[in-house]
């Protein structure tokens, strides 16, 4: 009987658990509450994709109303792979956050800090699962609002500017994605994906169709952070605690880049998005822009959080240009490093949250001599910091062979040399931080003191799952081809 | 504003009628227009009149931040929570056909109770936005 | 096609005044205000997408076979919370960045943060 029900637990099981954490508000209790909550949706998340590897698509409608008139949530392979990651990225950060939290946020606000944490989970949740337009705005703007209250909690007063900038910018966003759902539906008259996707091909050579999905696809642009469009990205995630950036950084974009799948190849339909429309090219021109001038700017950076923020966004370009291939090879490759960057992301900002709860800083003059005070820290730092790069071994080289192999495959070869060349510019600034925390004379006394395990183990567990994913390709890339394949059109 | 006489007079006549206007929206919600959103914000426009004419202070002695916090939480629980009798009921989440016997009574249950939820929810969220704003400087 | 086509038209042109103000303004409480009336122009958007010419009240009656569509307004409603919620958020903001900065022009708040 329960296993009918996964589709509305994903979703349900953390929005009670924060209606809990706000009654209770006592810091440990709200804690644990968020822990158990992440926890319990990804065992949901783990079973609902061995469900749709074993006998596909999970279909569930709500309120018994069949699915054009109820709201229907429809778990295929893609949304399965993306509820995963983001569960399991919450469930690991949630034990880091338990020690940086005391440090960075007031107590009277922990409550509030870990329902909006679980508010914003469900929002994740929510938009990844669902099978109709209208209820993924409703969960984008639930997890938007919490991500804004959560990035202004930070301690330096640059995090109220920051938070209020993505709110300007992300509302904005998120009023283009409605204009956008509202002009499908003016033609359409239909809000469930399914029934657009069939009834969308009639209609699409309209000036509506093609104006509806430029709404869509500019309102994701601002989710996603693609460059031009990313102007919020860096401070948001430079002042936000320390959680919250390890947090958003892991998850927040993936799923919007996993909306923009949605609609580019289950909606619209390939021919229309990426032939008839111009997105492959723009994704191509922007992506490669993204690349080369966020890993410039990343390398210029004094502040470790905002450098990490700056590579985020050039990460985002190399998604943008997996997409912008057309092909399932390219496709493969986004998929991948969708997981594979919430994995290294996830590991270098837990890690730079273990250096701020020791040391009260994350900027870069202050990391000397650190490599031998926190040899812990330092090493999860340098694997995730290798695997950004992406070096063999690495999960982060996967993904990057992959878009390599499918850039080569479609004949696009200025887009390899885009990918080398943003390879190159990591190198430059891991290798600052590796060259200051080990090469570089620590200031005075260099006593050993690690952060506590409950902050170690999160670091180390996901810098492990990028060793492990660079070693062990087949259950990664299984998934990320098969999901392909799937949004393809092509039966697995 | 406490000293002006014709404000609290007229406040205390139509506060009442618009708590009992809000409670008629609410539960008339299944016949005719209205419903738990319209609800909550009327009910919790009489609490913001209320702290407007006679202070945020007495507004807070009347319905306690704490109070106002465990209220939201109870309205989204009720909300949540019928879904889970449906699911426990071994049907999908918020199918009120499985609350009653009769298809008919649990569909007006499931509505009604749902609709309760937001109303809780929405006029306590909203009382509490006034309070954030107008109480910022108090002591 | 003007006259026939006129809300859209009315929306466009909420929908440019809006976004304009929040581009344009460096007050943060006018842009909260700019945003409000860009979400504004798309509900009437939704809500003139549901008139259907002739419709009736959508409740059930004798002899009446046209309806207006009451779907996009059931959306709008949650758009609308959505929007108070915004701006609630929003507002709160712009409160405690008037407490820690002392003003609520963008260029005063930059000028104090690059001389940090």
């Amino acid at each position: 009987m329960i296993s009918e029900q996964l589709p509305a637990l994903q979703v349900v099981v953390p929005l009670i658990a924060a209606a809990f954490c706000l009654v209770l508000a006592r810091p440990l209790g709200a804690w644990l509450i968020t822990f158990a909550a992440s926890a319990a949706s990804m065992a949901v998340s783990f079973l609902m994709l061995n469900t749709v590897m074993d006998s596909g698509v999970i279909d569930y409608t709500f309120g018994g109303w069949a699915a054009p008139f109820g709201i229907a949530y429809r778990v295929d392979l893609v949304n399965a792979y993306v509820l995963m990651i983001v569960s399991t990225i919450s469930t690991v950060v949630s034990v880091f956050a338990r020690a940086s939290v005391t440090s960075e946020i007031e107590t009277h606000n922990q409550g509030f800090f870990y329902t909006a944490w679980l508010l914003c989970l469900t929002g994740l949740l929510g938009i990844t699962i669902t099978g109709d337009a209208f209820n993924l705005f409703v969960f984008l703007e639930i997890s938007s609002l919490s991500s804004y209250a959560l990035i202004a909690m930070g301690a330096d007063r640059r995090a109220l500017t920051a938070a209020y900038q993505y709110l300007i910018m992300g509302t904005i966003g998120a009023t283009f994605i409605l204009i956008g759902v509202g002009l499908l539906y003016a033609l359409t008259g239909t809000l469930n994906m399914l029934d657009l996707a069939q009834r969308l091909p009639d209609v699409a050579n309209t000036r509506t169709a093609r104006t509806g999905f430029a709404f869509l696809t500019v309102g994701l642009g601002l989710k996603i952070a693609l460059f031009p469009l990313h102007l919020w990205l860096p401070n948001a995630y430079a002042y936000a605690p320390s959680a919250v950036s390890a947090f958003l950084a892991a998850t927040a974009t993936k799923v919007a880049v996993y909306v923009l799948l949605r609609f580019v190849f289950s909606v619209f339909g390939v021919e229309f998005a990426l032939g008839a429309m111009p997105l492959a090219l723009g994704l191509a021109i922007l992506g490669s822009v993204a690349v080369l001038s966020a890993s410039t700017i990343a390398i210029f950076q004094q502040n470790l959080k905002r450098m990490l923020a700056y590579s985020s966004v050039a990460q985002i370009g190399y998604l943008a240009l997996g997409v912008s291939l057309a092909t399932p090879a390219g496709l493969t490759a986004t998929l991948l490093h969708l997981f594979n960057h919430a994995l290294m992301k996830g590991a270098l900002f837990v890690a730079l949250g273990c250096i701020a709860w020791r040391i009260g800083s994350s900027r870069l003059q202050d990391f000397a001599g650190l490599g031998y005070r926190m040899p812990w820290t330092m090493g999860a730092f340098v694997v995730g910091g290798l695997s950004l790069i992406g070096i063999p071994l690495t999960a982060g080289f996967i993904s990057k062979w992959h878009l390599i192999l499918a850039a080569l495959e479609k004949g696009w070869w200025p887009i390899t040399v885009v990918i080398i060349a943003g390879s190159l510019l990591a190198v430059i600034y891991v290798w600052q931080v590796v060259e200051r925390a080990y090469l570089a004379k620590p200031p005075a006394e260099t006593s050993r003191a690690e952060a506590p395990a409950s902050m170690l183990i999160p670091a180390w567990l996901l810098a492990i799952a990028n060793l492990y994913f660079g070693l062990h390709t087949d259950l990664s890339v299984g998934i990320a081809s098969r999901a392909a394949a799937s949004l393809f059109g092509v039966v697995p | 504003m406490i000293d002006n006489p014709v404000l609290r007079i007229i406040a205390k006549i139509i506060i009442p009628m618009i708590l009992l206007f809000a409670l008629y929206v609410q539960f008339h919600g299944d016949y005719g227009p209205g419903g738990g959103f319209q609800a909550g914000v009327i009910f919790a426009a009489g609490f913001i009149l209320y702290g407007l004419v006679f202070g945020t202070e007495a507004l807070r002695s009347a319905i306690p931040p704490g109070v106002l916090r465990l209220l939201i939480a109870v309205g989204l629980l009720l909300f949540a929570g019928v879904g889970v009798v449906t699911m426990l009921a071994g049907s999908d989440y918020l199918a009120y056909n499985a609350l009653a016997q009769d298809p008919l009574a649990g569909q007006h249950l499931g509505i009604l109770a749902v609709e309760f939820g937001v109303g809780i929810t929405v006029s306590a969220v909203m009382i509490t936005i006034f309070l954030a704003f107008a109480g910022r400087n108090d002591p | 096609m003007i006259a026939g086509l006129y809300n859209y038209w009315i929306v466009i042109l909420l929908m440019m005044t809006g976004f304009y103000v929040v581009i344009s303004s460096g007050n943060l409480v006018k842009k909260i205000i700019g945003l409000n009336l860009f979400q504004a122009s798309v509900f009437i958007l939704y809500i003139s997408i549901g008139k259907i010419a002739n419709g009736h009240v959508p409740i059930l009656q004798e002899g009446v076979s046209n309806y207006s569509n009451p779907l996009p307004h059931v959306l709008i409603l949650t758009a609308i919370v959505v929007g108070v919620s915004t701006t609630a958020l929003g507002l709160a903001l712009v409160v405690r960045i008037r407490e820690t900065y002392d003003s609520v022009e963008e260029e005063e708040i930059h000028r104090q943060d690059e001389s940090l």
